[in-house]
């Protein structure tokens, strides 16, 4: 395990943010801390970079003991949600600034800045100040400048929730892909679960404070603990005193085993989806169905239809609470 | 006092009447504008430096040099310039310091230390002279007897430029991204590598502007040295005390040329003090 954080507890005042915190990230992956705001999402983050200090609990990066090691002896990269970035130094000096600290040769911080500057295509801005810059670069140059120390673990706080959609998007493609190439046991702090699914190997799902679940993403999704867990990270709907994805529903116009009677109360196309309301036992639900199977079934508002959970549905169904 | 450059406001970038007709607008609103400024500040400031300037002039570059370097004259100007210089060097360490202990310090009655800042701006000078006086002076309670020493001077002088330096910092670090000394910190940069790196070059720019302001102020200073100087000519006179008494004895010229030789010194400093505030709006 790249980082093992074992019990951590911390309050701000009488404000518990934390409690009884135990993660485990795996080396070499890309970890997400997922979860609503004010789960404890950051602050865990900020514990394990040292920017932090638990109450309680304990923190080993690289099997090494770091809970009461400063920030700065830890070799942690950090990448701020708001770049952080050395506003009165070059793209270059900010990304040189871990490795003139280091004392580095003047050759090799130089070698070394033209790598990064080119992993991340920033090579043309090198004598830009960050201000000159988008936000996608500035956040680029902020990434680079914490990969320059050849950190242990590179630790991103919600790194493109500054940045508008699109930009995220390609982002997040991009830290992927920057990922694969290297290889450094990267955790992530997001709030979107899109983003945490899509970019992440495994995912830890905090909210309160408390860890609510871990791991692989798929199986989160598949297999919740609960129905917090399973409303955070999709779409739900009720049937039966159930929680269900709603493309996990299968509907009919003649009677089928285990299928319940419902009404149609309205029919939406989302492109190639179809989204179908219900009303079940005087219940609102909804299924999520293809255009091809809406045509094939003809609904309209107030048709009479059987909806059960498909028996070939991977996801599972949670006791509604 | 110190805002940096403005930059333009929304420009009607959009063609058409309308668009013409706001530009015109603005632009015959900003001639009115300037003209008040303009007339404004030729009246109350340029045309009585310019006829200082003149005053000073009006029997010759010879004389000017003489009323400079009666032995009265330039003792009180050089002990003006350099007691200004320490006084400016001063503030800018210590009123970099308060500033710092005002911003990122939490301690009882802050509140009013930060009132406190302001009091030597409100008070009137010869007051502040008076509680000097009333401190430091020959009866002082504490036992410290100042009165009529250079270094009373610059403590007179000290007081009342106070607020300068810790004014122009606070702002500038109530704003400072806290998160680039984090990064700094995770980068591998102990904490005095992380002042010296990352803080200061951000500050350095008002540090400078508040000692300029700071020793342009202690150049001109009069009501607070007054009383704890005793005005001993070759000691402890300023420069303006000198031009008072040069008036007083009816040499109007030798005043005015006392008075020219601060106001270029003034003029330099501003001058050098808006170059750096250009080198530090540059980056």
């Amino acid at each position: 395990m790249a980082i093992e954080v074992r019990g951590v507890n911390k309050s701000f005042g009488s404000t518990p943010v934390l409690s009884d915190v135990s993660v485990d990230v795996r080396s070499g992956a890309l970890t997400a801390l997922l979860g609503p705001s004010g789960g404890g999402k950051s602050t865990l983050l900020r514990v394990i970079a040292g920017l932090e200090q638990p109450d309680s609990g304990t923190v080993r990066i690289s099997g090494v003991d770091a809970t009461r090691l400063s920030p700065q002896r830890r070799n942690v990269g950090f990448v701020f949600q708001h770049y952080a970035a050395f506003k009165h130094l070059t793209v270059f000096r900010n990304v040189a600034f871990g490795l003139e600290i280091r004392k580095r040769p003047g050759a090799e911080i130089r070698r070394r800045v033209r790598e990064l500057l080119e992993l991340v295509h920033l090579e043309q801005f090198a004598d830009r100040y960050p201000h000159q810059l988008s936000g996608g670069q500035r956040q680029r140059m902020a990434l680079a400048r914490a990969l320059a120390v050849e950190p242990e673990v590179l630790l991103l706080d919600e790194p493109f929730g500054a940045l508008d959609a699109q930009v995220r998007r390609e982002l997040r493609t991009w830290l992927r892909r920057l990922h694969d190439e290297v290889h450094v046991t990267t955790v992530f702090v997001t709030h979107d679960q899109e983003e945490a699914i899509e970019v992440a190997d495994d995912l830890v799902l905090l909210a309160d404070g408390r860890v609510k679940q871990a791991g692989r993403p798929h199986v989160l999704y598949d297999d919740p603990a609960d129905t917090f867990v399973m409303s955070f990270l999709g779409p739900v709907t009720r049937l039966d005193g159930q929680l269900v994805r709603p493309h996990d529903l299968e509907l009919s116009v003649d009677p089928v085993p285990a299928g319940v009677p419902a009404t149609v109360s309205r029919v939406v196309r989302l492109g190639f989806e179809v989204r179908v309301e219900l009303v079940v036992d005087g219940q609102e639900a909804y299924a999520q169905v293809t255009r091809r199977t809406a045509d094939r079934l003809g609904l309209d508002p107030g048709a009479p239809v059987y909806v059960r959970r498909s028996p070939e549905a991977r996801g599972a169904a949670v006791a509604a609470g | 006092m110190l805002s940096a450059t403005e930059t333009a406001g929304p420009a009607a970038a959009a063609p058409g009447p309308a668009a013409a007709r706001t530009r015109t607008r603005v632009r015959s609103g900003t001639a009115l504008g300037l003209g008040a400024a303009m007339t404004y500040l030729s009246l109350i400031v340029l045309l009585p430096l310019a006829a200082v300037v003149w005053k000073s002039a009006d029997q010759g570059p010879g004389f000017f040099w003489r009323a400079v370097t009666t032995p009265d004259a330039w003792a009180a100007l050089k002990l003006t310039i350099g007691a200004s210089v320490v006084v400016a060097l001063v503030n800018l360490v210590l009123g970099t310091v308060i500033a710092w202990v005002l911003v990122r310090d939490t301690f009882p009655g802050k509140a009013l230390v930060d009132l406190l800042i302001d009091l030597p701006f409100a008070l009137p000078t010869i007051v502040a002279g008076l509680v000097l006086l009333a401190l430091y002076g020959t009866d002082s309670p504490i036992g410290v007897d100042l009165a009529y020493t250079r270094i009373g001077v610059v403590l007179a002088l000290l007081f009342v430029t106070l607020p300068f330096v810790v004014r122009t910092v606070q702002p500038v670090l109530l704003e400072l991204d806290r998160d680039m000394e984090e990064a700094a910190a995770s980068l591998g940069a102990a904490p005095w590598a992380t002042f010296r790196r990352i803080v200061l070059p951000n500050l350095l720019p008002a540090m400078v502007s508040g000692t300029a302001l700071a020793f342009a102020r202690a150049i001109a200073e009069f009501g607070s040295t007054v009383l704890i100087s005793g005005n001993i000519p070759f000691r402890t006179q300023v420069a303006a005390v000198n031009i008072f008494g040069q008036i007083e004895s009816d040499n109007v010229t030798g005043a005015a040329a006392v008075s020219t030789v601060l106001l270029v010194v003034a003029l330099g400093v501003l001058f050098g003090l808006d170059l750096v505030q250009r080198w530090g709006t540059r980056r």
